[in-house]
């Protein structure tokens, strides 16, 4: 049943809200983006160690060169998404956390030269193999988050994996990537699922997607049935409602139980993997492809939302040109939905392997009021939590408190602050509220 | 877009739904014009005066009481609010002099002087109702009978629940006055009709838990029932239906979670049933509603929503 005939009807439905979901580049199919002239290629674009340059200035580099080793276990390496010269090492802004990373910034020669594949056969290769492969070619959860894939995938051993949950839900306004992904690449998602499930023995899988997607889950269903995935695979269609994508949310919807506070999906015998991860992880066994690429979604106050296929390290800029330009009105420029994604100082920076969105959209920037406790935040929290509290505690510079208030538990998804009648920028108290808990060493 | 133009550093979400503390209260207003207007219908043009007395009042301390702490005023409702509520509870022919007391205490002393919307513990119509009746018990003993003219000055008359009430009326007959609201009684608490469609809006807009009314009423209807009263009666004499719909619902003075407010409307049915058999107040909503406000701060630090994945065993907790 729709998720807002089942709230009308005041029946159970999972915590969360009802952004208007701006789908406007749902009906344009992925178009290739003109290869950039140069790109920056910061050196940290997933969660763990930055991986560290091989190359030097003056070096000249094909398309899918290694150019940065990764630094330990979690890490992954970078390769050049251009063939070309290496500039310059450099130290740039990261555009998700603002903070200086090194860099490496090549320029093209114009020819898009690549190394020398080496596809592979994925059944005859070895568990081992297979992740070493998923590693050397740099991929990460695409979905955001931008977690090393080959450790998410080797799980200790005392963790036994029950399921795989492929993450096709794209809960935030705006963001078709994947659901673009899921209409034209079906067979590369199928095929990534199926060499992860060969990796994790798991015989079964779910592929969420969102109910508002009708033709991904009738084209997901439809590669299901003609494809050889080994074991019981399902399509479901999740309710649509912010965030369903986050993962803990999607545990609960899907196997009905919930991730203990703290833990892990694999503490409750799961796994989670976007479709863009799964594609990527066929492209890199089976093609021997290094991740150098991905579908952004480039929409908003644009001329013509489009979901173009973008080489990393290409300029936001170059991609909203492509797409008709900016309306004059336009303020900012968002890397990522609306709900979670980071503003942008200039509309310059670079496509990383987490961007699936650049948003141009008009600032709304309201009066903040004081909370008046009409409890809104608390309905729509997906982790249970009371976000008025942390707000009260952080004005307050109670911070010890907070802790007692499972602050640690908040996936900063916003959806309190999106229904807060106050205005009340509830997520920026909570990241302040637990950048302090972290300097006070508290977990 | 230009290099040299400045883009907008905003903080996530970057996204607001049209949920605003003013367009709240405005729904209220709409749900409150309901038994406004029988007020008036009941008991003359008299309540029109004692209205725009509390509302401009409400607003005007509101606005000093910013000026004097040094905050900017918004005029988003909240005073028009409860000087509504204010005059809703009083006797239809209250002096003037006494409402511009009342509706100055409400906003001075009950919202103010605690901190501001949000911030007060209870609810200001009330208090200010309460203050007045230990203030000025004289002047609220005009009580009149329902005039259905707009100029007529009124007979006085005993409301349901006081003592020496008395009518000729069947049972029927007395239930359906007491519906519709023909009886005597504070300005707006006499018809349940009226009332109960100014809930119906509130509901429809979600600015109230089904739970409070219901839980509060029920509670209500089932302890009289076993004291051996008339369930119906005790529910629709008095001001139970505008507590329950507009009193016991404010959220600000409620507990935060659904659970909380089930508390909190029990132990103020429990409360009303008590004042009105034992106290010697013919009424008790009011205070009900009060001493449960007391209670709101003690029911929300112990009842909280379980988070998501929540681990009972204290190793866990202490380990995290």
């Amino acid at each position: 049943m729709n998720t807002r005939v089942v709230e009308l009807l005041g029946l159970k439905s999972p915590a969360g809200v009802h952004p208007p979901s701006q789908k406007l580049a749902a009906g344009h199919a992925i178009e290739r983006a003109p290869l950039p002239k140069s790109v920056i290629l910061p050196l940290q674009q997933h969660i763990g160690a930055p991986a560290k340059a091989i190359v030097k200035r003056g070096d000249e580099v094909k398309v899918g060169q290694k150019i940065a080793e990764a630094d330990g276990f979690v890490s992954v390496p970078i390769h050049a998404t251009i063939s070309g010269t290496v500039k310059q090492l450099a130290t740039v802004a990261s555009p998700v956390t603002g903070q200086p990373v090194p860099g490496v910034i090549i320029e093209s020669e114009g020819k898009n030269e690549w190394i020398e594949l080496t596809p592979a056969d994925s059944e005859t290769l070895s568990k081992e193999d297979i992740l070493t492969r998923i590693k050397e070619a740099g991929i990460v959860g695409m979905g955001g988050a931008t977690f090393p894939t080959h450790v998410k995938l080797s799980p200790p051993p005392e963790k036994s994996i029950k399921s795989i949950i492929l993450n096709g839900a794209e809960c935030e306004p705006y963001i078709t990537a994947d659901d673009r992904l899921m209409l034209e690449e079906t067979d590369r998602i199928l095929t990534g699922l199926k060499i992860v499930m060969q990796v994790l023995s798991v015989k079964r899988a779910y592929i969420a997607i969102e109910e508002n997607k009708p033709e991904a889950i009738a084209r997901m269903r439809q590669g299901v049935a003609e494809g050889s995935l080994p074991g019981e695979v399902e399509v479901v269609a999740v309710p649509a409602k912010y965030p369903m994508g986050a993962e803990k949310t999607l545990v609960k919807s899907i196997l009905k139980v919930e991730v203990p506070e703290g833990g892990l999906p694999m503490d409750v015998g799961t796994l989670i993997q976007n479709v863009a991860t799964l594609a990527a992880v066929y492209d890199a066994v089976a093609l021997g492809k290094p991740l150098v690429e991905r579908v952004v979604t480039v929409t908003g106050l644009v001329g013509t939302p489009k979901n173009l296929l973008v080489r990393f390290g290409t300029a936001a800029s170059s991609l909203i040109e492509q797409c008709g330009g900016a309306d004059p009105s336009a303020d900012e420029v968002i890397f990522g939905g609306p709900m979670m994604g980071i503003a942008q100082s200039r509309d310059d920076t670079p496509i990383l392997k987490g961007t699936n969105c650049v948003l141009v959209k008009r600032s709304d920037i309201r009066e903040e009021y004081s909370c008046i406790r009409c409890g809104r935040c608390i309905e729509s929290c997906p982790m249970g939590l009371m976000p008025l509290q942390f707000v009260n505690l952080v004005k307050k510079e109670d911070y010890e408190s907070l802790a007692n208030y499972h602050i640690a538990d908040c996936v900063e998804c916003g959806a309190c602050a999106y229904d807060c009648p106050a205005n009340i920028p509830i997520v920026s108290y909570i990241k302040t509220g637990k950048a302090e808990l972290r300097k006070a060493g508290v977990r | 877009m230009d290099n040299a133009k400045r883009l907008v550093l905003s903080s996530a979400p970057h996204l607001r739904g049209g949920a605003s503390i003013k367009r709240d209260m405005y729904i209220v207003i709409l749900a409150l014009l309901f038994p406004t207007a029988g007020a008036v219908y009941f008991f003359g043009l008299y309540v029109l005066l004692m209205l725009a007395t509390a509302i401009l009042c409400a607003i005007l301390t509101e606005y000093v009481a910013k000026w004097m702490r040094r905050q900017s005023f918004h005029m988003d409702g909240s005073a028009i609010i409860t000087g509504i509520l204010f005059v809703l509870v009083m006797p239809p022919r209250t002096p003037l002099w006494i409402v511009v007391v009342g509706s100055i205490f409400c906003i001075a002393i009950a919202k103010e002087a605690f901190g501001g919307l949000g911030h007060n513990i209870f609810n200001p119509a009330l208090a200010g109702r309460a203050f007045i009746t230990v203030s000025f018990a004289g002047a609220l003993t005009r009580w009149i009978a329902p005039v259905h003219s707009l100029l007529a000055d009124g007979v006085t008359a005993a409301t349901p629940l006081g003592e020496g009430f008395t009518t000729t009326l069947s049972n029927v007959e007395l239930y359906k006055a007491l519906f519709f609201g023909n009886v005597a009684g504070s300005a707006g608490e006499t018809s349940a009709l009226l009332i109960l469609i100014g809930g119906v809006i509130l509901l429809a807009f979600g600015l109230i838990k089904w739970q409070v009314p219901v839980f509060y009423i029920g509670t209500v209807a089932l302890l009289s029932f076993l004291l051996g009263q008339d369930p119906l009666f005790q529910i629709l004499a008095g001001g139970l239906m505008l507590g329950a719909v507009f009193m016991a619902t404010d959220y600000v003075t409620s507990p935060l979670t659904t659970r909380g407010k089930i508390i909190f409307s029990v132990g103020a049915g429990i409360l009303v049933v008590l004042i009105r058999k034992l106290g010697s107040m013919p009424e008790g909503v009011a205070y009900s509603i009060l001493l449960m406000n007391a209670f709101t701060p003690l029911i929300d630090r112990y009842v909280r929503p379980k988070p998501y994945g929540y681990v009972k065993s204290r190793n866990k907790e202490a380990a995290s």
